[in-house]
């Protein structure tokens, strides 16, 4: 089996898709609304705030009240999307999100940047490791995570027409754009390269590290299977277990805790129908540091290295 | 709207139901509830325009939101009584499968709640996103909301606070029920509130003090104060003095009723003090 080529023109931030995603939804749907907690420029709220003030709501550093106040705007018809840190749109304000979106079912959209390790420089108290955890476990959440500019901006839209609460997660660093003709919709996976002997499932910022990978194991003799699974919450386990039946292996690829996140979801799905050996791209329990997102990558395993160290700790295991 | 007379006539009702209600699953708040009960009566029956045809987003119409969800059996009572469900539902009172769970929410689909709470410190949050929605759809009724004393120790409600007044939410009536009490003793014992209505002044609200908290005139007073001081750039607080458990003498003045529910000897002492004036559920 061949490998696929993905290329890419230019780099750039998820959350700028998000920006972008939501300037053009703005544009085209006067219902949706924008509130943002202190973090405009970050979150590349500018647009949309310029192109639609009236409609643009700046809560202050006030994360529980902007949950509050999103919640609230759902009634009378508005489609509020929350802006701020990964880290203050979930454990900062989780009762309020429990409560007055997830348990009420309003329809808001949690819009989270800086997710992940790759926050970088800023260290452990901005980068929110468990968040995917918190909010997967949610009932009636919806849990995206995008890798690139393009799947952001598309995401963007598709939550916008989604009805029910959802967590947009998506990230700081500058990543190679490559999804321009890849559709998107909400709880379906992706499959970006298709392999015999490992799959791996991939989320975030490590699908093109997966894709790296996956050519690395490729020039090495192993044919690897790449799927991006940006939905972690509802999952594509269709998807994913027929691709375990066909490889019988699998390694789960995600800036997050191994605890809670996507490697867990996938682990649940395969034990339940399929048990499948598996192995864990992910932080280990541990919270994060100062550093460049690359530094990061590499001391926590986020890496392409890793991802083809642990698919063939994983094709040791395979029966 | 309904006369001060009919009114009159709900309140011994809406007692007995909360009381009823307590007692039958040996559960829920009826401190807090009978001392709103003359806050709700009034603001179903006289103050708000609404519709019992239920629609979540109630567009054109005023919206409540109760803060402090541990007092619903008054707020199920006055809902029922107002159309918005059968009366006869209150038996059903956190029991198994019920739409009237042990705090509102709108997971059950109960025609009247609009947010769950419970979980204290949010509804003001949620009261000025309704409120922000209404100015946007240039829908011109307003919002109100009930909070309790002691929930103000809840940090949230001074962000709300600060945004409201920051902002001039204008359409946003939120009323505390000023009891001061709590679950483990006065608010002065457990953590002093200080002087409230200068600290909402402070954060550029309109106060508006109900002394008789338990009066339905002086509450309608009140209200009328409120309405009239509404619409000009600020949001309006009524500080409600209550009673806590008013209406049944041994509940009366003391935190103790604030989660417990009377016995059967308690209860027919507190069924006597009131009157079955539309007939029990």
């Amino acid at each position: 089996m061949g490998l696929k080529e993905y290329t890419y023109t230019d780099k750039i931030d998820t959350r700028s898709g998000f920006g972008v995603g939501l300037a053009e939804i703005g544009d085209q749907n006067e219902d949706v609304v924008a509130l943002c907690a202190d973090l405009t420029g970050s979150l590349k709220m500018n647009a949309f705030k310029e192109a639609h003030p009236g409609r643009f709501f700046q809560i202050g550093i006030a994360e529980a009240n902007m949950m509050g106040i999103a919640a609230g705007m759902t009634i009378g018809g508005k489609i509020p999307f929350t802006g701020t840190f990964a880290n203050f749109s979930t454990g900062r304000v989780y009762d309020q999100i429990r409560q007055s979106i997830a348990y009420s079912h309003k329809n808001v959209k949690i819009c989270a940047s800086h997710a992940g390790i790759t926050l970088g420089e800023d260290g452990a108290t901005h980068q929110i490791l468990e968040d995917l955890g918190l909010m997967k476990m949610l009932p009636g959440m919806t849990v995206i995570n995008t890798c690139d500019f393009e799947q952001t901006r598309k995401a963007t839209h598709e939550i916008a027409a989604h009805k029910g609460p959802v967590y947009l997660r998506f990230g700081r660093p500058a990543v190679p754009n490559f999804t321009n003709d890849l559709p998107f919709e909400i709880g379906k996976g992706i499959l970006l390269q298709e392999g015999e002997d490992v799959t791996l499932f991939a989320m975030g910022h490590l699908v093109w590290e997966a894709l790296k990978a996956a050519k690395s194991l490729y020039q090495q003799g192993i044919s690897a299977e790449v799927i991006n699974i940006h939905t972690i919450k509802p999952l594509d386990d269709a998807l994913i277990l027929k691709s375990a039946i066909k490889t019988g292996a699998v390694v789960s690829c995600e800036e997050h805790n191994y605890l809670g996140g996507l490697g867990e979801s996938v682990a649940r799905v395969l034990a339940e129908h399929h048990p499948t050996p598996q192995s864990f791209v992910a932080t280990q329990d541990t919270f994060g540091e100062s550093g460049t997102p690359a530094q990061l990558m590499e001391k926590y395993g986020l890496n392409a290295a890793s991802i083809v160290i642990k698919a063939k700790e994983v094709l040791n295991k395979k029966v | 709207m309904s006369s001060i007379e009919s009114i009159k006539q709900l309140l011994p009702q809406v007692r007995r139901d909360i009381l009823r209600m307590v007692h039958q699953v040996n559960s829920g708040h009826p401190g807090g509830s009978l001392g709103c009960a003359e806050f709700f009566v009034a603001l179903y029956q006289h103050v708000m325009d609404y519709s019992t045809d239920f629609k979540m987003d109630g567009i054109n119409e005023d919206l409540f939101f109760l803060s402090n969800g541990h007092i619903s059996p008054v707020f199920y009572s006055v809902l029922a009584r107002s159309g918005f469900f059968p009366v006869s539902e209150l038996s059903t009172f956190r029991k198994l499968d019920s739409r009237l769970q042990g705090h509102p929410t709108t997971h059950e689909g109960l025609p009247g709640i609009r947010i769950a709470s419970g979980s204290l410190g949010q509804g003001m949050s949620v009261a000025i996103g309704a409120a922000e929605t209404k100015k946007l759809n240039n829908d011109k009724h307003m919002v109100y909301s009930l909070h309790g004393d002691g929930e103000l120790q809840e940090g949230q409600n001074w962000e709300a606070i600060m945004y409201a007044g920051g902002k001039g939410i204008d359409n946003l009536i939120s009323t505390i029920d000023y009891n001061k009490q709590q679950i483990d003793g006065s608010t002065d014992d457990v953590l002093p509130l200080g002087n409230i209505g200068a600290k909402l002044e402070a954060f550029g609200w309109i106060v508006i003090n109900v002394e008789k908290g338990n009066d339905i005139p002086a509450i309608l007073a009140g209200f009328e104060e409120a309405q009239a001081a509404s619409r000009n750039e600020k949001p309006v607080a009524i500080l409600l003095h209550t009673i806590m458990g008013n209406g049944v003498d041994f509940m009366m003045h003391t935190h103790e009723w604030h989660g417990k529910a009377p016995n059967d000897e308690q209860l027919a002492i507190g069924l006597a003090q009131n009157e079955e004036t539309l007939g029990d559920y």
